[in-house]
């Protein structure tokens, strides 16, 4: 399945940098959100779009993850080439990664 | 509201998420929302650089293109209601900017006094040191002959100064945008600007608020898995904050859009990076023990913003001039439109190396398959019935920057068979970083204009 049938995310631009947030629709997928989606498989899902890092950060409370790309955004908003000079769409990419179901009763 | 008399709850307003924003949101806010203050926040992060050439040319503009009609649309309702004013909307000129509404407020024959907050241009300071740009670690000195503009992030000490001396309406430039919500509650409930937890709280609600349509449904809807009602007439939002700092974020019930957990989630996530240290000006905000709740239909409740004391630097804004981006169009569609695409592309590139135009960056896209992610994503499934040729390049000169373009537009005589819509344009580019400044350097201040 897609990572779009369990969760919903939203990008935001810093300079050259990019943060993707990525939240479960039901909290009790957060475990298997977190096994799932670790900050290797977001830099090798979003390949050359992001040149730096990835950074993950977790908020349990919210059963939301926040990546964190570096150097994402052809050195910046302002002065950038790109048609999405913003990296806007860049949510909705990380939505068509394929991902393993989770437990239908919510993590165990 | 008595300043000596502590209210029990305040609410507050968003009038605007950018620059450019629906004006009517902000009026229906002002006529139903019962708020004791509206909130316009404009100022994006180059929006100040244009704004101080446009203050170059003249001195009495480089506000806000829009202030005018917003004032317009919404203080004779403001007035009527007591509802209270506060934005950057003063842009490269707050003074200019309470100079303006001053003069629109007397035409109307409104009772309102104005104020403007200074200090956030620090384009003297900023030239006279040898800072580094804080992404790259690069010294300014390098562009020193290219800036235009330097403008600190204030906190809300200064808006709060002019709301506590009976400001109606109070016009700032670059202010961090979430202290613009955050100094009406300061004002309101008296919090000291050492109390962190409280000042933490302050900036989620100001960050929940501050992009306006954002948290009540706007940029939010995906058909088929994330529905929301009405985005023609979408409501923005309400915050009605306890004295606790307690947050409900709502909307006007006949207003279009919705209010839910998960789309206050996403709006507590936008822009943010590391979740634990979101810096500000008066304080570094923790989101992360922030808890969501959906009380009701459009009625989210938000606790749990924590904070700690600010760092010693305030972050700037740079503005430089940065060479040209020159850029053409295309489109091809039918059996082969994407290998005629890719032919195009072929065609203008080697047009640009044999006429010596010369760029320092060259980027060829073809929208429909590969100019939002690259060649990254397996996505594509078949050839699309059409797609668009995109060529950009930056360039030092203008001339230059015009010649991608119109090597563009010679394929319609010159390129693949059924060529078709060429565009072609030419931006100065101005640039933003950032640098960081002792907090010392920084002097903001209010000054109330004559009615």
């Amino acid at each position: 399945m897609r990572l779009r049938e369990i969760a919903h995310s939203r990008t935001g631009d810093k300079g050259n940098t990019l943060n993707v947030s990525v939240i479960c629709r039901e909290p009790g997928h957060f475990g298997h959100l977190r096994a799932e989606l670790t900050a290797e498989r977001v830099k090798a899902w979003l390949g050359e779009i992001v040149r730096g890092d990835v950074i993950r950060y977790e908020l349990p409370k919210l059963a939301a993850l926040n990546f964190v790309l570096q150097k994402a955004l052809g050195g910046g908003v302002t002065r950038s080439l790109a048609l999405d000079a913003h990296g806007k769409s860049v949510s909705s990419a990380l939505l068509g990664l394929e991902i393993s179901e989770p437990d239908p009763a919510g993590d165990k | 509201m008595n300043p000596l008399v502590k209210p029990r709850l305040v609410r507050l307003g968003a009038g605007a998420g950018y620059s450019g924003d629906r004006i009517e949101p902000a009026v229906e806010l002002a006529t139903h929302g019962e708020l004791d203050f509206l909130i316009f926040e404009c100022l994006a992060e180059r929006t100040i650089a244009i704004a101080q050439q446009g203050r170059r040319k003249d001195l009495q503009q480089g506000y806000d293109p829009l202030l005018e009609a917003r004032m317009r649309a919404v203080l004779p309702i403001a007035a009527s209601k007591g509802v209270r004013i506060v934005s950057n909307m003063g842009a490269a000129n707050p003074l200019a900017a309470a100079q303006k509404t001053a003069q629109i407020v007397r035409e109307l024959g409104l009772p309102l006094k104005i104020a403007a907050v200074t200090g956030d241009d620090v384009l003297d300071a900023v030239l006279k040191g040898a800072w580094l740009f804080e992404e790259t670690g690069e010294g300014i000195i390098k562009y020193r002959d290219r800036i235009v503009s330097a403008n600190a992030y204030l906190g809300a000490t200064p808006i709060v100064g002019a709301l506590d001396a009976g400001a109606d309406i109070v016009l700032t430039g670059r202010v961090a945008d979430p202290s613009l919500f955050t100094a009406p509650l300061i004002h309101a409930f008296g919090w000291r600007m050492d109390d962190w937890p409280a000042l933490g709280q302050a900036t989620v609600i100001g960050h929940l608020l501050e992009c306006a349509g954002q948290v009540t449904g706007g940029y939010f809807a995906d058909p088929g898995f994330k529905h929301v009602p009405d985005l023609a007439r979408l409501g923005f939002p309400i915050g009605e904050v306890a004295a606790d700092g307690t947050v409900t974020v709502t909307k006007l019930a006949h207003a279009g859009g919705r209010v839910s957990a998960a789309t206050c989630k996403e709006q507590l996530l936008y822009e943010i990076q590391d979740p634990a240290r979101y810096l500000q000006p008066d304080v570094v905000a923790d989101f992360t023990g922030v808890e969501i709740i959906e009380d009701a239909p459009d009625r989210v409740r938000v606790v749990g913003g924590r904070g700690s004391a600010p760092t010693q630097t305030f972050k700037v804004s740079v503005g430089y001039l940065d060479g040209f981006i020159g850029e053409g169009q295309i489109s091809y569609g039918g059996p082969g439109a994407t290998a005629r695409a890719g032919l195009a592309l072929d065609i203008v590139r080697k047009r640009l190396e044999l006429t010596g135009v010369r760029t320092d960056e060259l980027r060829l896209d073809i929208i429909g398959v590969d100019s939002l992610y690259g060649n990254t994503l397996g996505l594509t499934v078949g050839e699309p019935p059409e797609v668009r040729a995109r060529v950009a390049g930056r360039t030092a000169s203008i001339a230059d920057a015009w010649r991608i373009g119109d090597e563009v537009e010679t394929l319609y005589t010159n390129g693949p068979a059924g060529g078709g819509a060429a565009t072609k344009s030419v931006r100065e580019v101005l640039a933003v970083q950032s640098v960081l400044l002792p907090r010392e350097i920084v002097q903001p201040t209010f000054t109330f204009v004559e009615i």
